[in-house]
């Protein structure tokens, strides 16, 4: 007997939101999978989900340099990282810097 | 990580004012941030050592856990991790970039 395949684990895109809306309860928070983009060349993959750009604004990020904050990211998302993902854009905001334009 | 690797690395960021662990050479990158980064370092008319960790794995693997940062490139400046392909950007398009340079002692003209 043949069983049907099984459910497609939940998309890189989609673990990407959740890990980063528990860890850092972002303001705004965009995950854009641009792997299309990158298709054929160095890291992309057939499926996709290689490539993706993020911004996060959150007031997690007050007080911190550019470097610790995307640390901070690249540890919360270090399993999809080794697992998949082959370039993380970041954009790491706070709020207020957000107002501030 | 192995002690030759990190040892070599020592030496480059030491001996270097500005390093650019990438994917490919600075004449023909191999990665898209990659060349951003070597764009900018240009246009600004900063002297880098571009060290290609595509040809060296045990460099690529290493190069990572030495900044504890998981991605390529990785600019380093006087010795100090600067950032990877977002941060130089960001610093670039908001004049930090030529400024921080400036502060270093390290030969760079503001965009044009």
């Amino acid at each position: 007997m043949n069983l049907p395949p099984r459910a497609p684990s939940m998309r890189y895109a989609d673990r990407i939101h959740t890990k980063l809306t528990q860890a850092l309860a972002p303001v705004t928070l965009i995950v854009d999978d641009q792997s299309a983009a990158h298709a054929g060349h160095g890291g992309a993959a057939p499926g996709g989900e290689t490539h993706f750009e993020v911004t996060v604004v959150s007031t997690a990020f007050a007080g911190k340099s550019r470097v610790a904050r995307q640390r901070l990211v690249y540890d919360i998302l270090k399993d999809e990282l080794a697992e998949r993902v082959h370039a993380l854009s970041l954009k790491t905001l706070t709020p207020e810097e957000v107002a501030q334009g | 990580m192995d002690k030759t690797v990190e040892e070599r690395i020592r030496r480059d960021i030491t001996e270097n004012d500005v390093v650019l662990y990438m994917k490919g050479t600075p004449v023909f990158p191999q990665c898209g941030f990659s060349a951003a980064v070597v764009q900018v370092l240009s246009h600004l008319g900063v002297k880098f050592k571009g060290i290609d960790i595509l040809v060296d794995p045990a460099l690529r693997q290493g190069i990572k856990e030495f900044t504890n940062w998981p991605t390529i490139p990785q600019l380093y400046v006087k010795g100090e991790f600067l950032g990877g392909c977002d941060i130089v950007r960001d610093m670039y398009e908001s004049g930090e970039l030529v400024q921080l340079l400036a502060e270093k002692g390290i030969a760079a003209q503001a965009a044009a």
